[in-house]
């Protein structure tokens, strides 16, 4: 006599506690503190805070251990926590002119008023597994680089941007603020409608999964919509974050966070009335998270293709392509609920495909696919 | 029908259209009555595709109107009809048959769907009735029918274009716009589409207008002709008067530079 | 009193009505916020409004992913009250784990009662089926949607299925479905079966199997959609009309199964096949798991059988 399964209650909780011990893993083996992956995980961190939609590196941090170290996965229960936040207010644009800096490139010029500072970078890094992060060396202090490297870099040097450096020639494209300067588009309280402005184009890109941003990059230099990036600037460095509080009238800074900035300086456009410009892309990201600030630069103006009058051929220039693929929560949730019961479903299917093949192997079929014809 | 016989079907009044700072049509006006065939003749770049897609109000004009006489006589303005008016009418009243028939067509379903389609979306839910339809469509472009259940990535390329014909022709449009419907094909294939194009317009007292660069097609298919040189309409009258008695400096030297048989 | 002064006094008001709930003081009841339910509730009206079209909404991120009912969750959470008796259900049965963990997010951020009783509930929020025994007035039922556009498979650009809704061009649809008459005879859409909801929007039903479409059409019961990841919301109010797509000649047909359930004997229900041994033995039990239940216990007290009341083939 059969009996029904029954028990998911019991199933759920059991997983739960081998979710736990996963987590903790070796028992034997101290656990990992937040303040460990804080510091010590630092890039991981910038990344979750990112694509988490939130600056605060201790619940990042928070977040990856939960997660075991599954930065999706942690990105979500980011994302979670900010969904029913209360909303404060809104905060003034942040003035990358006046970022502190730690990290400043331009692939533009050779030199530049403020230099070329190198900073915190595996660029130049030979990648080869160094076995002495096998051991913990506490007792031999590391030969930390002192804080201020660079002398003509201090905290109250203004250090000018290439774009505005190339603007003083008219050679770049600008974009001022819109008429009444409306408040940006919030795509997190209201669904994106296409055609999708720049802002709303920029924010989805901002919190959009590195790899699908780094894949979508990549497919514009390899000829699925050239066009010839240059490195105008990246920034690493911290801002400050002001608030206009109704109270008082005038701004007051609430703190600073770490931003990466980048530039990208892209092909000329022009016509027979207007002389031709640079063309731009833009990316950010929170810490220090320059491939994705990079790769989000290119495909920014990559989707400006209709705006510049380009042809659009392929899917790094179309908005509703990228824009609708963009986001790890929605692309790894309905990956993934593939694995939840669709025996009903498929119940259906196989029903149909029996029926087929009974059908099939009654009548004579002379479906001739035969190939093109000839007149 | 009422068709009114005293107003033409089609009227364009001082089209213009400008794609950046080109000026791709300059003042285009003419006139079209019903069941008459009217070829569009120039070289590339003489703005008669821009014409074309402006007649169809695929693209919008900068200047200018497009007028339409709707199945009850009433003349309307097409760019002032609303988006809805405008998609009904290119389903049912109109035809557009494209240069490249893949742009036309829904290559990976069958034949009979294709032919099918508008009279699905303007409600026929009888699918042996839509079949028996396409069939009887299939025969008259000259597809062999037992073909219906084709895929047209599958036939030739003229088969295509008849494929692509019929299904313009299910609703029996009154006014059908053509996009180089013989170039590509083999001159063989061309001779014998462009016999189907004048038996059908014929038959079906069609108003046409056909952009074509081949005075060979203007000929045989048109009663009226225009030639268009740089965005301008430089002459128009009856095809065999233009092109046995061509006027205008630019007509002459088209007319010239085509091999005679 | 400014937005900071407003957004910390209703956190403040709320934490108060939550502690007399017995809801912890972590969450607003029902998870979400009172602005998030109030927009939701704003876009359910605006789809109850125009039976079939699919509400944008500023879906957000929910405890559980994206495809997993995050939709259907958002739906229930914004119109489930302190006296509501919630069933929850996967594939028609209380006890999978998708249907239980809802259940437990539920129970965890509201403290209603539980039920699965179908009869007995007076919100039902379900995956992939509608329940066997008829609902009633009173009752809401939710459904999960995975994909809430009927022509996506056929056009992915939402700016142009958008037009074609907006002007009533379903000629898309009806070409897919001559095209499976012609290739395989029937039309061979098994599951999310297309409906047209009202004699004007065509809608997409969830992937309730096409065994249950008839039981959308003039439902007593309130029948709301959820799709969070894509971002809409859809309704069919009480007493509409939903007619599943088809031809003439070729109309929509139920499944039927020749053998009625191993446990219940119902031959009226939808069955699921279960392989029993290795050499691929297989019986057909009921999918909806209460209504089985419910059968089974009238026949030991010896009380007339119910069934589901609907006739195959609506």
């Amino acid at each position: 006599m059969y009996v029904a399964v029954k028990g998911g209650e019991q199933a759920i909780l059991s997983s739960y506690q081998l979710l736990d011990r996963q987590r903790r893993g070796d028992q034997t083996v101290p656990e990992l503190s937040i303040a460990q992956i804080r510091q010590q995980m630092k890039l991981a961190v910038d990344r979750v805070m990112t694509e988490g939609s939130v600056f605060d590196p201790e619940l990042a941090a928070l977040a990856i251990k939960q997660a075991c170290g599954d930065l999706v996965e942690a990105i979500f229960l980011l994302r979670a926590y900010r969904a029913t936040l209360p909303r404060l207010g809104s905060t003034k644009p942040i003035d990358t002119s006046k970022m502190i800096l730690d990290r400043r490139i331009s692939a533009t010029f050779k030199d530049l008023p403020g230099g070329q500072v190198l900073g915190p970078t595996y660029d130049y890094t030979q990648r080869l597994l160094d076995f002495s992060l096998l051991e913990r060396n506490e007792d031999v202090p590391l030969a930390l680089a002192s804080q201020a490297t660079d002398p003509t870099i201090t905290s109250t040097t203004e250090v000018p941007r290439v774009i505005d450096l190339l603007n003083q020639e008219g050679l770049i494209e600008t974009h001022l603020a819109p008429e009444n300067d409306v408040s940006p588009f919030d795509l997190t309280r209201h669904p994106v409608r296409f055609p999708a402005d720049r802002s709303t184009r920029l924010q989805n890109l901002a919190r959009g999964d590195e790899g699908f941003l780094l894949a979508m990059a990549y497919s514009t230099q390899r000829g699925y919509a050239n066009s010839h990036p240059f490195v105008g600037e990246i920034r690493l460095g911290s801002v400050a974050i002001e608030l206009v509080p109704d109270e008082l009238g005038f701004a007051i800074s609430i703190g600073d966070i770490e931003i990466t900035e980048c530039q990208m300086i892209n092909q000329f456009a022009g016509s027979k009335t207007e002389p031709p410009q640079f063309t731009r892309g833009y990316g950010l990201a929170f810490g220090h998270s320059e491939r994705k600030a990079m790769a989000m630069s290119l495909v920014d103006r990559a989707l400006r293709a209709e705006e510049l009058g380009e042809t659009v051929q392929s899917p790094a220039q179309m908005p509703e392509f990228v824009l609708s693929h963009s986001d790890s929560l929605e692309a790894s949730g309905f990956v993934q609920h593939l694995k939840l019961p669709h025996y009903v479903d498929f119940q259906s299917e196989l029903e149909l495909v029996r029926k087929m093949r009974l059908g099939a192997k009654d009548t004579e079929t002379s479906q001739d696919d035969s190939g093109v014809e000839h007149e | 029908m009422v068709t009114s016989r005293t107003a033409p079907i089609l009227r364009a009044t001082k089209l213009t259209k400008r794609y950046g700072q080109r000026t791709a049509l300059i003042d285009a006006s003419f006139e079209l009555w019903s069941g008459e065939v009217l070829a569009i003749v120039g070289e590339s770049g003489s703005g008669k595709s821009t014409l074309l897609n402006v007649l169809a109000a695929r693209d919008r004009p900068d200047a200018g109107t497009v007028e339409f006489q709707l199945k009850d006589g009433t003349i309307s303005d097409v760019f002032q009809m609303t988006e809805a008016q405008r998609r009904l009418l290119a389903r049912t009243d109109w035809g557009f048959v494209h240069q490249n028939s893949a742009d036309g067509l829904r290559m990976d379903v069958s034949a009979g769907a294709n032919v099918g389609e508008r009279l699905m979306a303007l409600g026929d839910r009888h699918y042996g009735q839509l079949r028996a339809t396409a069939c009887d469509w299939l025969a008259r472009v000259e597809i062999d029918p037992s073909r219906v259940d084709d895929l047209p990535k599958h036939f030739s390329g003229g088969m295509r274009q008849r494929l692509q014909i019929a299904r313009n022709l299910v609703t029996r449009p009154r006014l059908v716009f053509m996009d180089e419907p013989t170039s590509g094909l083999d001159v063989s294939v061309q001779a014998k589409l462009l016999d189907l194009l004048r038996q059908l317009t014929q038959q079906m007292d069609l108003a046409s207008v056909i952009v074509t660069h081949d005075l060979a097609v203007a000929r045989l298919l048109a009663h009226r002709m225009i030639v268009m040189q740089r965005g301008r309409i430089v002459e128009t009258g009856l095809t065999d008067q233009v092109l046995d008695d061509p006027q205008h400096p630019y007509t002459q030297l088209l007319v010239s530079s085509v091999l005679q048989p | 009193m400014n937005d900071i002064e407003k957004g910390l006094t209703s956190v403040d008001a709320l934490t108060r009505s939550n502690e007399n709930q017995g809801v912890s003081q972590h969450f607003n009841f029902a998870y979400l916020d009172e602005r998030t339910k109030r927009m939701i509730r704003r876009a359910v009206l605006k789809a109850v409004g125009i039976p079939g079209y699919q509400v944008p909404f500023g879906s957000r991120e929910m405890p559980l992913p994206y495809g997993w009912g995050t939709g259907g969750i958002q739906v229930t959470a914004s119109v489930i009250g302190p006296d509501d008796i919630l069933k929850v259900i996967d594939q028609g049965s209380d006890d999978t784990v998708n249907a239980v963990n809802i259940r437990r997010f539920f129970q965890r951020t509201t403290n209603v009662e539980i039920t699965t009783y179908t009869q007995a509930a007076t919100l039902i929020q379900t995956r992939h089926r509608i329940p066997e025994m008829p609902l009633r007035e009173d009752q809401v039922i939710i459904y999960q949607v995975p994909v809430p556009e009927p022509m996506q498979r056929l056009e992915p650009r939402e700016r142009e299925t958008r037009s074609l809704h907006g002007l009533a061009e379903y000629g898309l649809m009806h070409v897919k479905l001559y095209e499976d008459v012609a290739r395989y005879g029937h039309i061979a859409t098994t599951y999310d079966y297309p409906v047209l909801v009202n004699h004007r929007y065509v809608m997409a039903p969830s992937p309730i199997p096409k065994f249950d479409n008839p039981k959308m059409h003039m439902n007593p019961a309130l029948q709301l959609f959820g799709a969070g990841r894509e971002k809409r919301i859809y309704a069919v109010p009480p007493y509409t009309t939903v007619e599943s797509l088809g031809f003439e000649d070729y109309p929509f047909e139920v499944q039927q199964w020749e053998a009625p359930c191993e446990i219940c004997g119902s031959r009226s229900s939808f069955l699921d096949e279960v392989i029993t041994d290795d050499s691929g033995g297989r019986i057909f039990v009921c999918s909806d798991s209460d209504y089985c239940q419910s059968r089974q216990s009238s026949a030991e007290q010896n009380l007339p059988a119910q069934t589901s009341g609907h006739s195959n083939g609506k």
